[in-house]
């Protein structure tokens, strides 16, 4: 047994490739002086789906927002294809977590699938009929088309999630941070977005996405990084996702390590 | 095509609105061209005074309407509460600058200016304290606001003591005194009204991406912060030129009311900028020609009570959100509501006994509860559409309500199953109204819901329920 502070002295960090879509370099985050994040060095893998798994208050979605640059890095830096994210900002799409917007702002579900061309579209200029165009397709890829002109109240939370889905597939980036997509979601919803998430990778995009389903890690994730306040264990899902590092990862929580026998259960059938 | 009509259509009758409405302050005072006197008749009975006043007003109230749609969704109206109190000290020190430099003090653009930069001074403080604290917002905003509005009261007293003849008029800017303002202010406010549209429509996406989702606008690189500061910059610069006519305690109720009138209208936010325009360039309009009409009544006020009418009225008829339409959907819901359990108890006692024969209407009570005389206006109803039809001793099921009754039935079912037995999936996202259950659960899951419905019942054209049928009576709603 590795005692805790073994387990976080980092051995001399792991190689960092050069040509890695992300790479983070011993990041750490602390909200009011408190750490949330401890750490974390590691590449991630060019055209894979990655999850992000770990308890509550694991820091999944600071993960993302700190190598997003939403959140400030107390130490560490983050690298996208070895350049900054500044010149990269054209390679990154996001999707927010759904309640961290309100959805009774008056717009329609066009207008905001549109705002993921903004950039593209450059200041002052005006949105044009090909913009609209585009995000119409981005629309239909999630079965959204005929609700464009709806205003955001007016959908469901599935629905509310793909258009957030169909606004990142606007950007048209290359690595995708997701969070919490699959929180609160219809069956339907659920299974457009993971189809369209194979899409995506399968396209060559890398596709990091916070999780919160233990039960579906196996069967929708290439890779998966397993996080409580430092990293746990991350690489491909067959090699750690295992029972030892869900009890790493997940501590006493007794509810939580049933649904991770089940899962690991799971993982042995594939 | 349509659309870059539509985007330039809003702005365009921005910009007329804003045209009309500032023609009196640039129109010569006395012998005025065609469309003056054309404007004097519609502003009739009212000298060239009192029209650039309305006039004034009037652009005061397009300025603050087109900026307050942006600061209110942005959800920072009381932030302009505190920058417009903050504006206070400004123009005491400048007066008092003023005085000491040798003149009268009552130099309004000086004044002015004083008043914009305390205003950006009081926005600074509450970023400032904002970022390296952890007060709430709130907090932060109340002590700006009184500390500010304190040490303006205090420097009026010192103004005052200095050279109390031309300080008396200090006051008026508290509370807002349209009678001095000249066309030379109404032209002033022609060209901030100007200034402050030709932003909004220039950075229109940009603010529209900010005020709905401002981290996702900061992934993309727009200078989240920069733009922020512009927008409460704008809040600055309308509050300074509303000073004159509704002073800085009541410029931001024409920031805020405005456009929270047009919501209850519209679900675009182009729409809304435009109607909260025009809300708030009528409440000037009007409230400044009621106040000259009647003597002693302050203009100020007067405009804020306007805008508040319309704002009473859009909440009540608001196309959109207000009262009325929302009224009117909470009863075509429990119309629904009731028509569906009107036909599903019917389906459920035809089921329990031959076919054909008639339902009392004792025999529906038993099945559910319902209040007064419910049951029998969803059955008349029923009978309206020619789903059922009241015999001699009770209703019966026509051909046409007994298929809807059991599509109704088998939905709903289903939709019992599916709760029973995937607990696990949020209960919010049973939409029992849905036509075809497929196109929420998917094919496979409503098969797979079938085929459990099926082991339990002999026959299969509409499951049986998964409850005994007597035990949900009291259920209200099952």
């Amino acid at each position: 047994m590795m005692l805790p502070w073994k387990m976080s002295a980092q051995e001399p960090g792991p190689e960092h490739s050069p040509h890695a879509p992300v790479s983070i370099h011993d990041v750490t985050v602390a909200y009011h002086q408190k750490p949330v994040l401890w750490d974390v060095d590691l590449d991630l893998p060019e055209s894979k789906l990655v999850g992000v798994i770990g308890p509550n208050g694991a820091g999944k979605s600071t993960l993302i927002k700190a190598i997003l640059e939403l959140v400030p890095r107390a130490s560490g830096e983050v690298k996208f294809y070895g350049g900054s994210l500044r010149r990269h900002r054209a390679l990154v799409g996001y999707v927010p977590q759904r309640e961290s917007v309100d959805w009774d702002f008056p717009v329609s579900a066009l207008d905001v699938v549109t705002m993921g061309l903004y950039r593209r579209i450059g200041w002052f200029r005006h949105i044009r009929h090909r913009h609209l165009r585009e995000a119409m397709n981005a629309l239909a890829r999630v079965g959204m088309d005929s609700y464009a002109r709806r205003q955001i109240s007016q959908l469901s939370g599935g629905q509310q999630q793909r258009i957030f889905l169909a606004r990142a597939l606007a950007q048209d980036a290359r690595i995708y941070f997701m969070d919490e997509p699959f929180a609160g979601v219809d069956v339907t919803t659920e299974q457009i977005i993971i189809n369209l998430l194979r899409e995506l990778r399968d396209a060559g995009c890398t596709v990091v996405v916070v999780h919160h389903d233990l039960q579906t890690v196996p069967e929708y994730f290439d890779h998966v990084i397993m996080l409580n306040t430092r990293v746990v264990a991350a690489g491909p899902t067959s090699d750690v996702f295992t029972r030892e590092n869900l009890l790493k990862t997940y501590g006493g929580r007794l509810t939580l390590l049933e649904e991770a026998a089940q899962a690991v259960a799971m993982t042995a059938k594939h | 095509m349509k659309h870059r009509f539509h985007f330039n259509f809003f702005w365009l009758a921005a910009l007329a609105l804003l045209l009309v409405v500032s023609l009196p302050v640039f129109a010569q005072s006395s012998n005025a061209a065609s469309v003056g006197s054309a404007l004097r008749r519609i502003f009739s009975a009212h000298d060239y005074n009192t029209r650039v006043v309305m006039s004034g007003t009037g652009l005061l109230g397009i300025a603050c309407g087109v900026v307050g749609a942006f600061m209110v969704l942005r959800k920072k109206a009381l932030f302009g509460d505190a920058v417009s109190h903050a504006t206070l000290p400004g123009i005491a020190l400048a007066f008092l600058l003023a005085v000491a430099m040798g003149g009268t003090g009552k130099n309004m653009p000086i004044l002015l200016l004083g008043a914009g930069l305390a205003g950006l001074l009081g926005m600074t403080v509450i970023l400032v304290i904002r970022n390296s604290t952890r007060l709430p917002e709130d907090a932060i905003l109340g002590i700006v606001l009184s500390v500010f509005f304190g040490a303006g009261i205090a420097l009026l007293g010192v103004a005052q003591r200095v050279n109390t003849a031309s300080a008396a008029g200090l006051e008026t800017f508290i509370y807002g005194k349209t009678a001095s303002m000249l066309g030379e202010d109404g032209r002033r406010i022609a060209w901030c009204a100007t200034a402050l549209l030709g932003i909004c429509a220039l950075l229109f996406k940009e603010f529209r991406a900010l005020c709905f989702d401002a981290e996702f606008a900061r992934t993309q690189g727009w200078p989240v912060r920069s733009l922020d500061a512009l927008m409460m910059g704008m809040v600055v610069v309308t509050t300074v030129i509303g000073l004159q006519a509704v002073g800085l305690i009541l410029v931001i109720a024409l920031l805020i009311i405005p456009p929270s009138a047009a919501r209850f209208w519209t679900e675009d936010l182009r729409a809304l900028v435009l109607l909260a325009a025009a809300i708030g360039a009528l409440s000037g309009v009007l409230g400044s020609g009621v106040s000259a009409t009647f003597p002693d009544l302050p203009a100020g006020g007067v405009i804020v009570l306007v805008a508040a009418a319309i704002f009473l009225l859009s909440f009540i008829f608001g196309r959109s959100r207000g009262l009325m339409v929302r009224a009117a959907a909470r009863v075509r819901l429990e119309r629904r509501v009731n028509r569906q359990n009107a036909l599903r108890a019917m389906y459920e006692v035809s089921e329990q006994q031959p076919e054909h024969q008639p339902i009392p209407e004792s025999a529906l009570r038993a099945v559910r509860y319902w209040p007064g005389v419910q049951l029998r206006r969803a059955l008349r109803r029923l009978a309206r559409e020619d789903l059922a039809r009241e015999v001699l001793d009770g209703w019966v099921l026509t051909a046409d309500g007994r298929e809807e009754a059991r599509k109704m039935v088998r939905n709903h079912r289903l939709w019992e199953l599916y709760l029973i037995h995937h607990a696990d999936v949020a209960p919010s996202h049973v939409d029992r109204d849905a036509d075809v259950i497929e196109h929420v659960l998917g094919q496979k899951m409503v098969a797979d819901l079938e085929a459990l419905l099926a082991e339990s019942s002999p026959k299969p054209p509409v499951p049986v329920s998964p409850h005994p049928i007597a035990a949900a009576t009291r259920g209200g709603a099952s």
